[in-house]
């Protein structure tokens, strides 16, 4: 009963560039019990995935947003408690808007900017009127409230371009100019009959929110029918599942990955060298220090944390391939930022935490800033200023026992190193009188995939040539 | 007109107000023989004598209370208070004798207390306050606080015209800082009534003193972004122009309230308050105000750049508002 305060959840603000976010998973149905912090759903941005935890305790007694849709940040996501009144059928709005709007479109004057009758509704349509409550415009400023009584204007109505979708003032005064709503509160501001039209046959039932059709639609005639229209939805689709195919939605971060990798390759003039290191010495270092630094410590020194770090000093000596091209100036630091290209737990994505000023890092530094970013990101607790600033990417498929790659870089960076798979192998070596033989030794390729607008292939020949000397000669005491 | 700095337009308001009522003296620390600590009343000695320019004993307390006793006699006396932090010394004789004079023995109090105000030079917590919220809540005063070089002179001139106390902060940043056209004949600007320093459609800029030059630059920024920010430079904080200020938010609804000092109970907090009891129905956000933190003015140059809003904060300010 009428008891607690509804509190809203909205779409947090994950980062300062971040604008939108996905709901990837609500983690409680509408009408659970909930307890303040608890985790209520998980959120996908462009720069992490993460869970949102609850931000009151009370009966979820309503979702406004479904799985899988992407809205700005600010909107208003679900209810929690409130007049518990019973929780309102979780299907999207927009189909009772559209079918209003459509009905509205039909009769009447599409353009001439009909003078605002400051006074009414307009013929109502016979079905009730859509809650509109729904669409993530929750507040109304008071000049907004005044304007909009003054004009006889519905401000959810109002197409938003304050915060979080809110209508500012500017928004109802064009609105209001425009003169597109006059008659029926309920029109969509457009003139055009097209937005909402959808194809007739519902795509596969388990989809969350139908694919928007690619074309403009044909005919409003079979809006009564209409299927949910995704506004911000994803890029256009086959509208139907040809047999044995199934849609999955992208996720905002599948999005931000095939955005990225595109524009990089737009940008930059990837090429990619290759060389092959010795890591006797290391694996040697390494067989040593795994027990310590496990015991004492709780971390593994992988081979990935030796090369982390004799590339964090190497990159100082090269500051162009630890730097950017920024406009017509090359941006050089005395820093080394280092991303790490994480796998998410689930296999389905990608995040590059950075290890900020790993310059200043030690073997063991770095060994616990990698692990410690590592599991975070597989976590999704990751921060997002933690995947930002990064200035050079280290990446290792050698995991799989790949022996070599040419990785995309992480703009603006100017390169990335993937290390592959330390792998037996015969090597020719000089014994202690000058003579060759043949030695077995565990042998690691190593890529720079560099960006030839600025790092020439002598420089970057320079560059793998001297991080292979650190890894061959690795002295326990140097690190 | 003649190009004077604010310093200038200082001097040049007080030489003619001297020159004019012989009632009008200066007495303060060190505004005789040496022209005063900033040089205002530098060649003021050789003008009018000893007798209307007065060097003082190191004794706020007796530089306000003989002003208050001379103004009840009949004289227009002008104080130099050396650095306005140091009027908290004369609070009692101020507060509690001149703003109360007239309201209990009916009594004008005629006196004009200059008040060399503000930060900008390292001159950490004793040299740099921007007292005028403190004083701007004890009905009886008058508190001016021009930023140009006319509105210096202007406002000079009014503040010693005045029946009642005023206190008038001249902000030391601005001194040789700022040059502008003056009038050379005697003019008045009124007390009360505020400036429209820009134009502007979108967003409300209140602010006074210093750091009107600070919200131009921000503004200007905003130009870029296709955001036109009105700045009211409001002269005076103590009656200030409420109308304007009204209008101004009226017409914008979005209000960003700048000033100097400090921010707990300084005076943007009047005027955010103002506009939410009575301009509420015409906002389209709330009302936002910048101001230094609640701390004593830092020596250290970074730490004073910290302290004092910056163009940058203002910008970064009025963005939000922007974006609301």
């Amino acid at each position: 009963m009428a008891t607690t305060e509804a509190i809203d959840v909205v779409m947090p603000q994950m980062g300062v560039s971040v604008s939108e976010g996905t709901i990837t998973k609500w983690l409680k149905q509408q009408g659970e019990q909930v307890e303040a912090d608890e985790p209520l759903l998980e959120i996908s941005t462009d720069k992490v995935d993460t869970e949102v935890p609850s931000p009151g305790s009370g009966v979820l007694t309503e979702i406004l947003v479904q799985e899988g849709q992407t809205v700005d940040v600010g909107t208003k996501l679900a209810v929690i408690g409130g007049d518990g009144a019973q929780a309102q059928a979780p299907s999207p709005p927009e189909p009772a808007t559209a079918e209003a709007a459509a009905e509205a479109q039909a009769p009447s004057s599409a353009e001439t900017p009909a003078p605002v009758a400051p006074t009414q509704p307009a013929p109502a349509p016979a079905e009730p009127e859509p809650a509109h409550s729904t669409n993530g415009k929750t507040f109304v400023s008071p000049v907004v409230a005044k304007i909009a009584s003054e004009h006889g204007v519905d401000p959810s109505q109002v197409e938003g371009t304050g915060r979080g979708g809110r209508v500012t003032k500017k928004d109802i005064l064009g609105f209001i100019e425009t003169g597109a709503p006059a008659e029926s509160p309920t029109a969509a501001p457009q003139p055009a009959p097209a937005p909402a039209a959808a194809p007739a046959p519902a795509p596969a039932p388990a989809q969350p929110a139908a694919p928007e059709p690619p074309a403009p639609a044909p005919t409003p005639a079979p809006a009564q029918a209409a299927a949910p229209a995704p506004t911000p939805a994803p890029a256009p689709a086959p509208s139907a599942a040809q047999p044995g195919e199934t849609f999955e939605p992208m996720t905002a971060m599948r999005k931000g990955i095939a955005e990225h990798m595109r524009r990089s390759l737009d940008t930059s003039a990837h090429v990619t060298s290759a060389i092959e290191v010795d890591m006797s010495k290391v694996t040697a270092i390494r067989a040593k220090l795994k027990n310590e630094y496990q015991q004492s410590y709780g971390v593994n020194p992988t081979y990935l944390i030796f090369v982390a770090r004799a590339a964090a000093d190497t990159l100082r000596e090269y500051p162009w391939i630890n730097g950017e091209i920024r406009g017509d100036q090359i941006v050089t630091r005395n820093y080394v930022n280092l991303g790490f290209a994480v796998e998410l737990a689930d296999g389905k994505g990608l995040i590059v935490p950075v290890v900020k000023n790993a310059e200043g890092l030690n073997l063991l530094g770095m060994a616990r800033a990698v692990t410690d970013i590592a599991q975070r990101a597989r976590d999704k607790k990751l921060l997002p200023d933690e995947v930002q600033g990064g200035t050079f990417t280290i990446t290792n498929p050698g995991g799989y026992g790949t022996f070599h790659g040419t990785p995309v870089i992480s703009q603006p960076q100017a390169g990335i190193l993937g290390t592959y798979a330390v792998v037996k192998r015969p090597w020719v070596v000089q014994d202690d009188l000058g003579q060759d033989v043949i030695a077995i030794r565990p042998i690691m390729n190593l890529t720079l995939t560099y960006d030839h607008r600025l790092v020439d292939g002598a420089l970057a020949g320079r560059f793998l040539r001297d991080l292979r000397h650190k890894l061959e000669s690795w002295e326990e005491s140097t690190y | 007109m003649a190009e004077l700095t604010y310093l200038q337009a200082i001097s040049d308001g007080l030489r003619t107000e001297m020159r004019r009522d012989k009632r009008v003296f200066v007495i303060g620390e060190d505004v005789g023989v040496y022209g005063g600590a900033f040089k205002v009343t530098l060649g003021f000695q050789e003008e009018f004598g000893h007798w209307r320019v007065m060097d003082a004993p190191l004794a706020e307390t007796a530089i306000v209370g003989a002003c208050t006793g001379a103004a009840i006699m009949g004289m227009r006396p002008v104080a130099e208070m050396q650095f306005a932090d140091f009027i908290s010394c004369a609070w009692d004789h101020l507060v509690t004798v001149a703003a109360k004079q007239r309201y209990r023995a009916g009594t004008p109090v005629p006196i004009t207390v200059r008040l060399p105000s503000g930060g900008g030079f390292s001159g950490g917590p004793f040299h740099s306050q921007n007292p005028e919220s403190s004083f701007a809540h004890i009905p009886g005063l008058k508190c001016v606080c021009p930023a140009t070089p006319e509105d210096a002179k202007g406002l000079l001139i009014s503040a010693i015209e005045d029946p009642n106390p005023v206190l008038y902060f001249e902000h030391k940043h601005l001194y040789r800082r700022i040059k502008g056209e003056v009038p050379e004949e005697r003019y008045t600007v009124p007390i009360g009534k505020a400036r429209t320093h820009r134009d502007g459609d979108d967003l409300s800029l209140i602010t006074w003193g210093a750091m009107v030059y600070t919200a131009e630059e921000a503004a200007q920024q905003l130009e870029s972004d296709g955001v036109s920010v009105e700045i009211l430079d409001l002269r005076t904080v103590l009656p200030w122009d409420k109308q304007a200020v009204l209008d101004s938010v009226r017409k914008t609804s979005k209000a960003l309230v700048l000033h100097e000092d400090t921010r707990t109970g300084g005076f943007g907090a009047e005027i955010a308050a103002t506009i939410a009891e009575e301009a509420f129905e015409d906002l389209d956000a709330p009302v936002k105000r910048i101001a230094a933190p609640d701390t004593p003015v830092p020596f250290s140059p970074p730490l004073e750049k910290a302290f004092i809003p910056q163009v940058d904060d203002v910008v970064a300010g009025l963005r939000d508002l922007a974006e609301y």
